[in-house]
């Protein structure tokens, strides 16, 4: 089945996905790693309000490439160069503690990820973007709003992206725990063990 | 003899190998990807490889890097030995870099390891990595070959032992199987055995430089055990996780088997140029 969404996400919106499922999302999409996600906990951990809103958001595991330009009003603006998605699985560990506090309805990024999915029973999903393809995503970022965190550095930031149907974004993690990266491991793993 | 071999040709040299590195895939891989795309019996794994066609024609064809993730960048430095290089060719190396990150452009991946601290411009202590090298002739080439870590993350070094040679074979389809999807395949993997502790990693890096499909026997049979795991392209199965296997040999101490193995995403990007070489 292939779907279209917009964000803000409901959680009716990603029930009802199955693993394997097409998906294109509208909307905002915020860009998070490494150190964006220790920050978020930082900062929930000490009581601060973020600068930007998780409800119902889809967060892009991904560092873009950014370029600085000026803008028709003469200031400057931020466009992007290129924006795959990265290795999903370094975020594996902070994500159920991100999931318990916000009501983070989908993470998008690629090679799947180890022990989240009963974080993510019954409100958020997983979907993979193919990795590598930043010419192509760039393709489907609109505008860039706004940046926070830049203190990170580039990659780290955390980027409020603009995408019109970015896409094909295939459902990884369902929100009944079905895994495609696991059973497919699991399978490879048997093939293995048998030589 | 440097003939026109100056510290200004070699910055400009320098800055175009990256660009055309960063935005444009050597054939060899393209039509490796091309062959897996119509070769794949299944259809969520042919759409990855669909967008991937399409993203590296997006790139070429705007000249915008393929990848987000320009990686770290690799240079291997063949100095022919009648030149007399009298100038700093590091320097000329570190400016293409800083250039190149600023007009390309580059990601700014470089960091300080433990404070992470990121230098801006690619370059940092000991960044980016140059390997020299002397060769007969009166030619100097340059080879650069960014390196993400999406990839080089799932890479792996075993020093094991000499009587266990018989599980090399096991060790290279295992990391890949571990690796699973993250290191974004269909991937290259590059494998060193012997040398030392160190050698056996550069052999197994300088290995991702050869042609996608010139393979022996020994290696193609490792690469029919690879793809025969169903990983699929981005893990999410398929008859193509790998491309190729290849592997660099050194000889190595009696009582050492040290075995690499660099794991090298399908965007296997690299280019060379080469200076000089007239009477």
């Amino acid at each position: 089945m292939e779907y279209h969404l917009e964000t803000p996400l409901k959680e009716e919106d990603v029930e009802q996905l199955n693993a394997g499922d097409i998906v294109y999302i509208s909307g905002i999409v915020l860009t998070a790693r490494d150190e964006a996600h220790a920050r978020i906990l930082e900062m929930h951990e000490e009581g601060h309000e973020l600068p930007f809103d998780l409800e119902g958001a889809a967060i892009y595991h991904c560092g873009p490439l950014m370029q600085k330009k000026e803008a028709e009003d003469g200031g400057e603006e931020w466009t992007v160069v290129a924006a795959g998605p990265t290795t999903s699985d370094r975020m594996s560990k902070m994500t159920p503690e991100l999931l318990k506090h916000y009501n983070v309805r989908a993470l998008i990024g690629k090679g799947g990820m180890n022990n989240v999915a009963e974080s993510l029973k019954g409100k958020c999903i997983y979907l993979a973007y193919t990795g590598g393809c930043a010419a192509l995503a760039a393709g489907s970022i609109k505008r860039v709003p706004k940046v926070h965190w830049f203190d990170l550095g580039m990659p780290e930031a955390v980027w409020e992206l603009e995408v019109d149907e970015f896409g094909p974004l295939i459902v990884g993690i369902d929100t009944k725990a079905n895994d495609l990266f696991t059973s497919i491991k699991e399978k490879a793993r048997e093939s293995f063990s048998k030589k | 003899m440097t003939g026109n071999i100056t510290y200004d040709a070699v910055v400009e040299a320098t800055f175009n190998i990256i660009k055309e590195a960063e935005t444009i895939l050597p054939e060899d891989v393209v039509k490796a990807l091309e062959t897996a795309k119509e070769n794949e019996s299944s259809d969520v794994a042919r759409s990855q490889i669909e967008a991937i066609l399409k993203n590296i024609e997006i790139a070429g064809n705007n000249t915008i890097p393929l990848c987000q993730d320009t990686g770290i960048l690799i240079f291997y430095v063949e100095i022919g030995r009648e030149l007399n290089i009298d100038f700093d060719i590091k320097g000329a190396i570190l400016e293409a870099t800083r250039t190149a990150t600023q007009q390309v452009p580059l990601r700014p991946n470089a960091v300080d390891p433990i404070t992470r601290s990121n230098s801006s411009d690619n370059t940092g202590e000991g960044l980016p990595d140059i390997k020299y090298d002397f060769v007969v002739g009166n030619q100097l080439k340059i080879t650069v070959a960014p390196k993400g870590a999406g990839s080089e993350n799932m890479s792996t070094l075993k020093m094991m032992n000499p009587t266990e040679l018989g599980s090399i074979e096991d060790l290279i389809v295992e990391t890949v199987l571990n690796a699973g999807g993250r290191p974004c395949p269909p991937v290259i993997v590059g494998v060193g055995i012997g040398g030392s502790f160190d050698k056996a990693a550069r052999l197994a890096k300088s290995s991702l430089l050869r042609d996608v499909d010139d393979m022996n026997d020994d290696e193609k049979k490792i690469l029919a055990r690879i793809n025969s795991l169903g990983i699929g392209p981005m893990g999410l199965g398929g008859d193509t996780t790998a491309l190729a296997v290849h592997v660099g040999k050194s000889y190595c101490h009696t009582a050492s088997l040290p075995v690499a193995i660099n794991i090298q995403c399908w965007a296997n990007r690299h280019a060379s140029v080469i200076l000089g070489g007239e009477e």
